[in-house]
């Protein structure tokens, strides 16, 4: 059997990458809000107020 | 061109391209895992003060992933045993499902990550314990002592007693007394514990050329030891109590589990023949597998009122 398209994967070796890619997928999704989450933690309550420092005044 | 080709196609038959999710989660040995899991979470709420449940989940999942890398890279230097033997040889490297290449790169990769987030997101100390336990697993125990010595699983066994240190040191960003007692319990555990296993699979351990104490020293110095690892464990169950580190309720239930311990490894030492030896072993084997879940158990209990 010749041919010139490389390797040939069965259809069990394609479901068995698909698999492995979406799980791939998930965990990369799980650690991008993983990280997410653990930043807004790290940082504590006040990452949501305000800045309070004094407004920097432009001086025309 | 052709013949480049077919040869190729020929090739993407043999492929570990079959290889499915659950051959990657198997290469991390998730029983083992489970334990880890346990006992690090003991450390973690046992030690004093306070973590953020985020952070304390963080901590817990790079133990575990940690642990699972170890487990991964185990399995690929020990695929050679693996193959000779009953208990492993449908693992995913000897079945021929995943490339020994592969589960190497996985391991590493799952080491790296595991302790760069554990040090970077939870603290220095627990990243450098994890470290230090992933390479005692892999490199002191793997690579050297399990082919090496009787003494393997003795001295590699410290390995799988550090999770309650590193869960300690997640929290508090130091080691004590407690943790370090912890660590005895299950250091003190794992030989009684996997003798009991080696005297049943003594076969399977001949044939894989690793030299376990019944290979080594035979089946009555292997039960002699038993009795006196079992001897000293009793007493280091109940030191978190007698030290004042837990209450009554840890107490009595690690005096009765203690004395149930000795009851079984004297069992082991007292029957030698046929099937009255074989199920002695077996008893202490699931025995002590629901001893040190139910100490930790109640030490877990324990924490999370106080």
């Amino acid at each position: 059997m010749t041919n010139d398209k490389g390797v040939i994967l069965t259809e069990a070796q394609k479901k068995s990458r698909r698999r492995r890619s979406l799980a791939i997928g998930l965990v990369l999704a799980f650690l991008v809000i993983l990280f997410y989450v653990v930043t807004i933690v790290k940082l504590g309550p006040g990452v949501m107020k305000k800045s309070e420092l004094p407004a920097i005044t432009v001086l025309a | 061109m052709s013949l480049i080709s077919e040869e190729r196609t020929v090739r993407a038959d043999n492929l570990s391209g079959f290889a499915g999710v659950e051959d990657y989660w198997a290469l991390l040995k998730p029983r083992v895992m489970s334990l880890v899991i346990f006992t690090a979470l003991v450390g973690i709420v046992r030690a004093p003060g306070d973590i953020h449940p985020v952070i304390g989940f963080v901590a817990l999942l790079c133990i575990a992933v940690g642990a699972g890398a170890a487990g991964a890279l185990n399995m690929w230097w020990d695929a050679d045993i693996d193959a000779r033997m009953d208990r492993t040889r449908t693992r995913p490297i000897p079945a021929g499902r995943v490339e020994p290449g592969e589960a190497m790169v996985f391991g590493l990769l799952l080491s790296g990550a595991s302790v760069l987030m554990l040090g970077l997101l939870v603290g220095v100390l627990a990243g450098a314990l994890l470290a230090f336990t992933i390479f005692f697993y892999a490199v002191i125990y793997s690579m050297w002592l399990k082919r090496a010595t009787p003494q393997n699983i003795v001295i590699g066994g410290a390995a799988g007693a550090l999770p309650p240190i590193i869960g300690w040191a997640a929290v508090t960003g130091n080691v004590t007394l407690e943790p370090l007692l912890l660590f005895t319990l299950i250091f003190v555990w794992t030989p009684p514990h996997f003798w009991a296993l080696a005297l049943l699979k003594k076969r399977d351990y001949e044939r894989a050329g690793i030299p376990m104490l019944p290979n080594v020293a035979g089946d009555d110095e292997t039960r002699r030891q038993i009795l006196l690892y079992s001897l000293v464990l009793a007493p280091v169950g109940v030191a978190p109590f007698a030290l004042g580190m837990t209450g009554w309720l840890y107490g009595a239930i690690s005096i009765a589990l203690g004395a149930f311990f000795l009851l079984f490894a004297w069992q082991v030492y007292r029957k030698r023949e046929g099937e009255a030896a074989e199920r002695a072993c077996k008893h202490l084997f699931a025995y002590s597998i629901l001893y040190l879940f139910l100490l930790f158990a109640v030490l877990l209990g324990e924490g999370m009122v106080r």
